[in-house]
């Protein structure tokens, strides 16, 4: 194998799909062959059998339904207030000097390590599901995104400028959209983080949601109802996180050029 | 055509960069007069200030003494009044082609369907006319250039600078740019302030060349090119244009020599 040389696009696919083959495999010969105990992991086949169980008759459908709203209700209030303030970021440097500090020290705060708090202030109700996400996700939404509009070019500001463009106009017709594609692979990032976070929020005080599901499964040993709603919770992943892939190729065919 | 007006103006301009190791003038106390429907070619060796005189003129650098004017009015920042070609390739990769051109348009507010009026015309000078809805990406960089070019004109400036534009090009493409150029120049005589490290060019294309010394640059030559328009790119082996380039080449080798010495 040559280093960085590409692959074919179907040897591709198949190597991806390959590897869950091997990892399935695997999985089944350690518990058909029983070399582990069915109490501490379940076969595939028993997961599967479990998993319709849930979905049809215990009503995990609705569990999933809360987790990707929490999901997605904390990440959207976390990117409303993060884009304004990054852009500004970005582009003012004063606004910079002002935020930065704290917004460094404020992202490295485990966003897990405030659920005590944050079910102190808010309860253990929707409000604190959707405060750990946006702790999570905020600060970090908020640096990445003043990096990449700082970075622009800085002779496509300079051409801009000769063609008359204001300092408004310079943020909303060079800035943005010049950092728009970068911007929407960060949230992309993020986006997959936030699911690690809501998980974490769902396994204290929650009554509902795929991270309550697995605390409660913890309690009956049913370590196939916890691997089934950890797939599930990894599909919605793969499947948001090519929704979100497709979408910026859509919104922004010009990034995709010369890649 | 030294009867015709000044519109620019430059007044004991001067820069000083600071840095790390204290400050280097990088351009010594410079006038310069450039009239109605020049074209000025300066001509140096690298690390001369040439680029940076420019860049004083369109409002991107500010001088450390001295003043430049318009047309009498004091030059305090960029403007559209002065368009502006860069050596390195500036078209926003986000837009097409033709919405590059509309981009000062669009800043003035002008409406939608005369843009693309204007900007379909300059794309038609420019010879990219089909490419209109083109990304920059998809495009050569002699094109991208083009395209810089047809952004700059269609903002209809009162004077172009361009700073070595065709400076990354090959050299083939590069002289079929500066005939486009040229033959642009020749039709509407809008007044170009034009730096080149490449003599050749200057001389081409210029009506006038101003050569620079080594850093701190101060202006060594100020040259009438006594070639009648429209030039032919045949003109490059008359006698006259082999004068010229060869008192040229003396001057600006110098310049080199002297620049090496000092870094020695």
């Amino acid at each position: 194998m040559k280093p960085l040389t590409p692959v074919a696009p179907g040897a591709r696919i198949a190597l991806g799909v390959g590897f869950f083959v091997v990892f399935v495999a695997l999985w089944s010969l350690a518990t058909f062959g029983g070399f582990v105990q069915k109490t501490f992991l379940a076969d595939p086949l028993t997961m599967l059998r479990s998993g319709w169980t849930l979905l049809t008759e215990m009503g995990f459908a609705f569990d999933i339904g809360m987790t990707v709203w929490r999901v997605l209700g904390g990440f959207l209030i976390a990117t409303a207030l993060a884009l304004p303030l990054g852009v500004a970021m970005g582009a003012y440097k004063p606004v910079e000097a002002f935020f930065e500090p704290f917004v460094s020290f404020a992202r490295y705060l485990p966003a897990s390590a405030f659920i005590p708090l944050l079910i102190l202030w808010a309860g253990i109700g929707e409000a604190q599901k959707l405060a750990v996400i946006f702790i999570g996700s905020f600060f970090q939404l908020v640096l990445m995104i003043a990096v990449t509009v700082g970075n622009t070019r800085r002779d496509l500001v300079e051409a801009a400028y000769t063609l008359g463009v204001s300092d408004r106009g310079l943020i909303r017709r060079v800035l943005i959209p010049g950092a728009a594609p970068e911007i929407a692979e960060t949230l992309r990032m993020v986006l997959g983080w936030a699911w690690t976070y809501v998980i974490v929020a769902e396994l204290i005080g929650a009554s509902s949601g795929i991270g309550h599901m697995i605390t409660d499964s913890q309690a009956l040993l049913a370590t196939d109802q916890i691997i089934f709603g950890i797939i599930v919770i990894g599909l919605i992943g793969l499947v948001s996180d090519l929704l979100f892939k497709w979408a910026n190729r859509h919104f922004f065919p010009w990034a995709q050029l010369g890649k | 055509m030294s009867n015709a007006p000044n519109i620019l103006s430059v007044r004991g301009v001067s820069k000083r960069f600071r840095s790390l190791h204290g400050e280097t003038l990088a351009l010594q106390a410079t006038d310069l007069d450039v009239a109605e429907n020049d074209f000025i070619t300066i001509l140096g060796p690298s690390g001369c200030g040439k680029s940076t005189l420019l860049r004083i003129v369109a409002g991107l650098d500010t001088q450390t003494t001295g003043e430049v004017s318009l047309d009498g009015r004091r030059i305090a920042g960029p403007g559209a009044d002065r368009g502006m070609v860069f050596q390195s390739y500036t078209l926003f990769p986000w837009l097409t082609v033709r919405d590059n051109v509309c981009f000062g348009l669009r800043e003035r507010g002008l409406p939608r369907a005369q843009q693309l009026e204007v900007a379909d015309g300059y794309l038609a000078k420019v010879g990219l006319k089909g490419f209109a809805n083109h990304y920059p990406k998809q495009l050569s960089g002699g094109m991208q250039q083009r395209t810089a070019l047809a952004r700059a004109l269609a903002n209809d400036p009162r004077m172009l600078l361009m700073d070595e534009p065709f400076g990354a090009l090959d050299h083939q493409t590069r002289e079929l740019m500066q005939e486009l150029l040229l033959g642009i120049w020749e039709n509407d005589r809008k007044t170009v302030l034009f730096v080149t490290h490449d003599i050749d060019e200057a001389v081409f294309m210029g009506s006038r060349v101003v050569v620079m010394s080594a850093r701190p640059g101060r202006i060594k030559l100020d040259r009438v090119v006594p070639l009648a328009h429209p030039r032919h790119y045949s003109i490059k082996t008359t006698p006259g244009f082999a004068q010229l380039k060869a008192e040229l080449t003396e001057a600006v080798r110098e310049e080199v020599l002297a620049a090496q010495a000092a870094n020695a």
